[in-house]
């Protein structure tokens, strides 16, 4: 039996801004909870200081970038670095969309700004499950 | 009033020392030295954005590190900060044996505790500074 696709969830972490803090839980959410056999995280500090095991992954998986703001450093940082990203999230742009006022505090979401987080999550848990079933379509493409 | 001085934690997503370092931060920030301190995404530094690394060459910076790999220290080492003092999550464990914390996302009792030990030694250091004493 293969073992399941691993793709990466890069979260921007940005401390300074709430929609950091979102991007961050909203990460961790996808990795213990929604889709934890799928996927791994990166430190970005981590990959932009040039650790060659965090690049090489990004290099030869695919990863999904999510962003806090606009700046869009973890997006900017692996295409720079590693390829382009799989998929890319941008918290601020969805909150737009969705028409959701930005929660208040970037060191505790409250439980309605948890279920903002948790629907972020799931945007990018059904960007797994694209990735993955592309993966699978072109696998048994190649047979 | 000073200038404050900016808290910077490593970003850390993959282990709980990323995330008590994060947490320390935020409780100095928010908490113990309100108006003192304040705080900025380490990722937006390294990515070269202009006003963050004008920010941390003009004001007095603490770098706060998960684990050995210093990402915040030598980040802003490499961005000519004006880095006055750093710790690390994995030295106040050494201090705390028998802490061991395992979640993540939100910490349990023993992350929770170790924040509050990095919190009260980071902001004996902003006192530390703000009464011009340089020794670490």
């Amino acid at each position: 039996m293969s073992s399941p696709l691993k793709i990466g969830v890069v979260s921007c972490s940005g401390e300074g801004y709430v929609e950091g803090t979102i991007s961050r839980i909203a990460t961790r959410l996808v990795l213990e909870r929604l889709r934890p056999n799928n996927t791994v995280t990166i430190c970005l500090p981590l990959f932009l200081t040039g650790e060659k095991g965090e690049r090489m992954f990004a290099k030869y998986f695919p990863t999904i970038a999510v962003d806090g703001c606009e700046k869009r450093c973890a997006e900017k940082a692996i295409e720079k670095y590693s390829g382009k990203t799989a998929h890319s999230i941008v918290v601020a742009d969805l909150l737009n969309v969705w028409d959701i006022e930005k929660p208040r505090s970037r060191r505790n979401l409250n439980e309605k700004e948890m279920k903002v987080a948790s629907k972020i999550a799931e945007e990018i848990a059904t960007a797994i499950d694209t990735l993955c079933m592309n993966g699978r379509r072109r696998k048994s493409a190649n047979i | 009033m000073t200038d404050p001085i900016f808290i910077i934690p490593c970003s850390g997503i993959g282990k709980a020392y990323g995330t008590i370092s994060r947490e320390a931060t935020y409780c100095v920030v928010e908490d113990l030295r309100k108006g003192e301190t304040d705080t900025l995404c380490l990722s937006l530094l390294v990515s070269g954005d202009e006003e963050t690394q004008r920010l941390v060459k003009s004001h007095r910076c603490i770098a706060i590190d998960g684990c050995p790999l210093e990402c915040a220290k030598k980040n802003l080492e490499f961005s000519c900060a004006k880095l006055t003092a750093n710790f690390r999550v994995i030295d106040l464990l050494k201090e705390h044996r028998k802490l061991k914390p395992k979640s993540i996302t939100f910490l349990d009792k023993a992350g929770r505790e170790l924040t509050k030990f990095l919190a009260d030694k980071i902001a004996l250091k902003v006192d530390e500074l703000n009464r011009g004493e340089t020794a670490s």
